[in-house]
């Protein structure tokens, strides 16, 4: 087994608790930050450590909070809105330790300089929400949250807020807008990049729950030995949401780029292999806005660079295995319908071409497409997202627009055949 | 240019083209300005940009090569490599407008908007021919009212977010929003909140497409069976730049024009709307005289000669002040100047006046130093002691409201009551006469006295003398003696010299009135009776020989028996004068009633006399608004039946006396007034029609007035197909078209008149009653939906005329043991009895009641006495 991080506590019973924290060694990290080390120090153990954020666009985080503008008034918030089909990695720390990412986000703020953190959670994380605000209320009163924590002389508060419904709400601007009491509209960037005008027009670093999670092991081993983990950018442990038809579908902390696809789906321990007599037939590596990749590449490390080396994207970290009994029309259509009723509606191509290609790939499922509807719906597609390219371009604000050609693009590229027999037979061949 | 201007220049290159923009300008804006349009739905000058349309993507060169970038977006900078036509460029064009259509109904048809639509017009221009989308189209609700003048069509909507943008960033009325997500995203209103703005149907007017469709215009007309002249709003004194639109001599719909200087482009409902009132059939359409109860037709020769004796008869008197004119907001320049010269100058009455006890004295007017609306929302702060700006004159408030929210100024609000100022404002001070007065000499000279006041203005920089203040000064309370206002604005102008002033009195021309002797004891040029101008004494065939009577003198000289003719010219006291039974009194005792007027008003209907006038867009002239800014109004539609415009009735009547005023059109008239006026010198229609057509020219000219600035663009998708608006105008035979618009300076000549000083004027504390026990102070205030005949002729507005409603603190309430929507009773000092709705109102202040004025359920109920300084009123449960 390799080294766990940031579930190394989750089946401990009462593992959201502050006293089985504290037994388990809980807060020390904000202890040393605050007591040890200057916040500059801080960043440097987190820039050292090369993690890149655990939310899906994989940026580093020590550079993020390097970027961020020295304003008196600055806030961290905390991503926790994970809705997307497939990816419940954040659902599980949220719900068993959530104290963990309170220290991440208590030891964040007093590196950035944040006066005041939001965690932003998912509405929907009725538990989660329910722990984590005990956990507030648990640190507060632990003096871990509030006025001159540990004696330190550093002040801050840590606000809980929990989302309305909306997928859209993920996308960092969006989550601000949302924060603000608006309506989850993404922002435009330039000139709203949060770390320069983010939250009440002030800088704020928008961060992860699974990154805040990382922070409390990295101020206690070290930036170094996070980096020691994994390979070339993909450093640390990783928590990879594993689903689809495998027979044993769950969260599995994995040092990154130590196991390849296949043994995260056939290992007994993880994926445990699919069912008998069955084949992958292709993967969703990094969340439904991820490309495809086949069969093919099962063999491929799971590391940042290596997949996108392949075409796709390591994302959230969430894999959805596709085996040979699966529609690839009726995966791309349901992933299609999933995008149309949660574009935020603000972009014309976005709002438009998501119902429209969703109504095309529907109808194809159903037996009335023809063969012309696939470039029909491959050049609606390249209006959103132009050229088709990996990393997309864009004609919308931001990313859930070019987010949507992905899973139509790869099923048409890889399976046109099963297209083509949806095509003729007028209906899906297989069994639902 | 200047050195600033040219410091602040970049040079960037569109599609190979080097261009120079001012830095920081949007790059949609500054390739419109180099010739190259980028074709757009959300974007709108005047609004927030979004970029969420994304038609203006165009090609920007950044480190990572060229990418798509929304063009209303992207500021300008230096180096700037831009490509507008390109096969990518024209994908995403092409892409964006698929999109659009593939859910859009295609009813262009049966859809207003068809003809003059952004969304047909882009899409002939740069879409793609045909489209692709066979999927069912998404349904909505066929129109819903979202209001009582606006219907929505969800199926048309684009989602550009032009509509919602307004209602909440322009207009502070955030009742319409967007609702669900994807390609179910919809406008809406909130259940059971209608979108009852004053601004709604601004909505209408940017909509790119026919989703937001005005009940008045709705199916009435195509695009291409309208005709158009550009105009200026009557409604109140804003004096919005509009353009005037009709289709088989009806008119049709009203459009608000870009005034950089006025309105923006926008438009109050009243206004825009109003039109509606123009067609109506209860027009009056022929002389009538009164034959007992009723009236009977009669020609305008019998009309005119009836008219003609009976001057006679009362000059035959030898007291020519026996003869009275009241002039009305409906009145150009030109007829104002015409009736003040028939009567100042032919029959020698100086009696005349255009304030019916809601305004202010004419010398105090012209006494005071002007500012302009510009000034006014650029001014290191602004102290509002007037009526409510947004119920009175609702487009300044959108200006007022755009400044204060971007920060160019401040605002202070004086006064009794509660106002839409209030949000807007930095301290709002409650004040009796007495506090007033304290204010006006104090408010500069000892902080301490009003600590809030004076550290807003310390704060903001204004100067001891009142160097950077504009004062808004209007009747904040109807229930106070305008004396009150006088003093209190000269009082404050003589301790705050530098300090300028923006009267915000509501009616229409109310400032051409006093600038062209349309009140008591001023001649044309704001000269008084004993400095009128050699010209003027060389074209007027005498002058009145002693001051005349207001409009409150002359109802209490009819009440003496002492007033033989009256003329209502658009003037209807028996409905507007605050102290209604002292005007229905008097006009019954008046000895022959002459009333010019286009609709049966409560005076005309009771008149002996009813001439029939033409109403607005009828008739060509010009008009002044509360800045003295002159703009051209226009006619567009032939009058109904023998309607005549007021100025040409004057001259009727003066060839009935023997006297020709001297002019055969309104632009002979301007013509005249620029000539003796001092004040309108240099003034001419090529002036007004050329080159300051859309932002009209402020009296007295002065250099700065002609400089003639970068006009604002035009919003194409709101004003389709008005690009040329500058080169309309009035057709005229003095000035050629083909004339090239150059200027030349007013002669040494024609210098303009020297300001009338404060000094002349004496302010005149009038002694405040003491209060009456067990009465409470009365507030009194109009609604923009108030009475008046416009908008009970008006089938759509009438429908919002408010009820006289009463407010009173949660405190005073208490105390009168009445709750929210009780039925309170409330009694003048005559013990005249209406019965009011409560409404519970903490921004009241505590032993006062607030009125609003409107059909009280008793019209024998006066509350507002015009004998009385300040007025008390009786309050109990009924």
């Amino acid at each position: 087994m390799s080294t766990k991080i940031v579930t190394a506590r989750v089946d401990i019973p009462n593992s959201h608790t502050l006293s089985v924290y504290l037994e388990q060694g809980g807060y020390q990290s904000l202890r040393k930050a605050l007591l040890e080390m200057t916040p500059e120090a801080v960043q440097e153990e987190v820039t050292v450590s090369g993690m890149l954020g655990r939310g899906g666009a994989g940026f580093e985080t020590g550079r993020k909070w390097s970027m961020l503008k020295q304003d008196l008034v600055r806030y961290l918030v905390v991503n926790g809105d994970e809705s997307e089909p497939s990816t419940f990695k954040d659902h599980l720390l949220v719900e068993n330790d959530p104290h963990q990412l309170v220290e991440g986000t208590l030891i964040t703020a007093y590196a950035i300089g944040a006066s005041r953190a939001f965690i932003y959670l998912r509405g929907e994380f009725a538990l989660g929400l329910e722990r984590v605000q005990s956990a507030i209320n648990e640190a507060y009163a632990y003096g871990a949250i509030g006025r001159n924590i540990f004696g330190s002389g550093f002040s801050v508060d840590v606000v809980l807020q929990p989302g309305a419904g909306a997928y859209i709400c993920g996308e960092e601007t969006a989550l601000i807008e949302s924060l603000e009491g608006k309506r989850g509209f993404p922002r435009i960037k330039p000139p709203y990049f949060p770390a320069v005008i983010g939250l009440y027009g002030a800088p704020t670093i928008v961060n992860n729950v699974e990154t805040m999670s990382n922070v409390p092991w990295i101020v206690k081993n070290g930036g170094r030995a996070f980096a020691a983990m994994g390979k070339g950018r993909s450093t640390g442990t990783r928590l990879f949401a594993l689903s689809g038809d495998v027979m044993r579908p769950g969260n599995y902390e994995l040092e990154m780029t130590s196991k390849t696809f296949r043994e995260l789906i056939y290992d007994p321990d993880f994926g445990g292999g699919l069912k008998e007599g069955r084949s992958v037939k292709a993967v969703i590596p990094g969340g439904v806005s991820a490309p495809w990749i086949g069969p093919d590449n099962l063999d491929l490390p799971l590391g940042q660079d290596e997949v996108a080396q392949a075409g796709s994207m390591l994302g959230s970290g969430s894999i959805i295995v596709l085996d040979d009994h699966s529609c690839a029309v009726r995966a791309a259509w349901r992933i299609t319908k999933f995008f149309n009723r949660e574009s935020c509606g603000q972009c014309t191509p976005c709002r438009e071409g998501s119902g429209w290609i969703e109504k095309i790939m529907h109808r194809i499922e159903l037996g009335s497409g023809t063969e012309s509807d696939l470039d029909l719906v491959l050049d609606a597609c390249d209006n959103i997202a132009p050229g088709l390219t990996w990393p997309p371009q864009q004609t919308t604000i931001c990313v859930l627009g070019p987010s949507i050609p992905s899973s139509v693009v790869s099923a048409i590229k890889m399976f046109r055949d099963e297209f083509m027999v949806h095509i003729k037979e007028e209906g899906c061949p297989f069994v639902h | 240019m200047s050195t600033d201007e040219s410091q602040n220049l970049v040079t960037l290159s569109i599609d190979g083209r080097e261009i120079k923009a001012k830095g920081g300008e949007l790059l949609i804006e500054a390739a419109e300005k180099s010739g190259v349009f980028i074709p757009r739905f959300c974007y709108h000058n005047r609004l927030p940009q979004v970029g969420v349309c994304r038609m203006c993507l165009v090609e920007v060169k950044g480190p990572r090569g060229f990418s798509l970038q929304p063009s209303c977006y992207l500021p300008v900078s230096e180096g700037m490599e831009v490509i507008t036509q390109s096969e990518k460029v024209k994908k995403a064009q092409d892409g964006v407008l698929e999109f659009l259509l593939i859910n859009h109904p295609l009813d262009c048809p049966t859809c207003d908007k068809g003809g003059e639509c952004p969304l047909q017009d882009q899409t002939l221009t740069y879409g793609p021919g045909e489209s692709r989308f066979a999927e069912e189209k998404r349904h909505w609700e066929k129109p819903i009212a979202i209001s009582e003048l606006v219907f929505l069509d969800r199926e048309r909507c684009i989602q550009c977010d032009r509509c919602t943008r307004f209602a909440d960033v322009v207009a502070g009325d955030a009742l319409i929003e967007f609702i669900g997500r994807g390609d179910h995203t919809e406008v809406n209103v909130f259940p059971d909140r209608p979108f009852s703005s004053y601004f709604s149907g601004n909505t209408v007017q940017i909509c790119p497409v026919g989703a937001l469709t005005a009940a008045p215009y709705r199916f009435k007309a195509r695009p291409w069976d309208l005709s158009q002249v550009e105009s200026s709003c009557m409604a109140c004194s804003m004096g919005c730049r509009i353009m005037v639109q009709s289709s088989q001599n009806g008119l049709t719909r009203y459009l608000g024009l870009d005034s950089d200087s006025v309105n923006h482009g926008w438009l109050c409902d009243k206004g825009r709307f109003g039109f509606e009132a123009i067609n109506s059939a209860d027009r009056v359409t022929s002389p009538m005289i009164r034959k007992g109860d009723s009236f009977v037709e009669t020609s305008w020769a019998s009309a005119l000669s009836l008219i003609g004796s009976k001057i006679v008869d009362a000059k035959a008197s030898g007291d020519p002040s026996r003869i009275g004119i009241m002039l009305g907001s409906r009145l150009t320049n030109e007829d104002i100047y015409a009736w003040v010269k028939l009567a100042k100058g032919v029959i020698g009455t100086d009696s005349v006046d255009s304030q019916l006890g809601d305004g202010l004295r004419g010398e105090v007017i012209a006494a005071l130093p002007r500012a302009t609306v510009n000034e006014a929302v650029s001014a290191k702060a602004v102290l509002a002691f007037t009526g409510d700006i947004k119920e009175e004159i609702p487009v300044l408030f959108l200006r007022l409201r755009e400044a204060i929210r971007n920060g160019r100024t401040k605002l202070v609000t004086v006064g009794t009551r509660s106002s839409s100022l209030d949000k807007l404002s930095e301290v709002s001070a409650r004040v009796t006469p007495d506090q007033a007065r304290l204010l006006a000499m104090e408010v500069t000279k000892d902080s301490s006295k009003f600590p809030e006041i004076s550290a807003v203005l310390s704060k903001q920089g204004v100067g001891a003398d009142g160097e950077g203040l504009v004062v808004l000064l209007g009747r904040e309370n109807l229930a106070w003696d305008q004396s009150i206002v006088e003093a209190f604005a000269l009082e404050l102008s003589r301790s705050l010299p530098k300090a300028k002033f923006l009267i915000t009195l509501r009616g229409s021309n109310f400032s051409g009135a006093v600038d062209l002797g349309g009140v008591p004891r001023l001649l044309p040029g704001r000269s008084s009776l004993e400095t009128a101008t050699p010209v003027l004494r060389q074209k007027w065939a005498n002058l009145p020989a002693q001051g005349g009577r207001g409009a409150k003198e002359m109802f209490n000289a009819a009440l003496r028996g002492e007033l033989d003719l009256l003329f209502l010219v658009g003037s209807d006291p028996r409905q507007d004068y605050l102290d209604s039974e002292l005007a229905n009194s008097a006009l019954d005792n008046v000895g022959f009633v002459v009333s010019v007027d286009t609709y049966l008003s409560r005076s005309s209907s009771s008149a002996d006399l009813v001439l029939p006038a033409a109403a607005f867009a009828e008739k060509a002239g010009t008009t002044t608004n509360l800045e003295g800014r002159v703009f051209t109004v226009n006619q567009k539609v032939t009058s109904p039946g023998l309607c005549r415009p007021d100025w040409t009735i004057a001259s009727e009547i003066a060839l009935e006396l023997e006297e020709d005023l001297g002019f055969g059109s309104a632009e002979d008239i301007l013509d005249e007034i620029a000539e003796v006026s001092p004040l309108h010198w240099g003034l001419s229609w090529h002036r007004l029609t050329k080159s300051a057509a859309l932002d009209g020219v402020v009296v007295p000219i002065t250099a700065t007035a002609l400089s003639i600035r970068p006009r604002a663009m035009l919003d194409q998708i709101s004003t389709p197909g008005i690009a040329s608006v500058w080169n309309q105008g009035l057709p005229s035979s003095k000035t050629s078209y083909f004339d090239d618009g150059t200027i030349e300076e007013p002669g040494s000549a024609s210098q303009p008149p020297a300001q009338a000083s404060v000094a002349s004027v004496e302010p005149i504390w009038p002694v405040a009653p003491v209060q009456p026990l067990g009465t409470m102070r009365l507030g009194y205030s109009r609604k923009l939906y108030g009475q008046g005949e416009h908008l009970m002729n008006s089938p759509h507005l009438s429908k919002l005329i408010v009820e006289a409603k009463c407010r009173i603190s949660s405190k005073t309430a208490k105390e009168l043991g009445a709750e929210m929507g009780d039925s309170l009773r409330v009694a003048d000092k005559a013990g005249g009895e209406s019965l009011f709705e409560l409404e519970i109102d903490d921004s009241v202040g505590d032993g006062i009641v607030e009125l609003i004025r409107g059909s009280f359920s008793n019209p024998g109920f006066s509350p507002v006495r015009s004998d009385e300084a300040v007025n008390y009123v009786k309050v109990e449960r009924a």
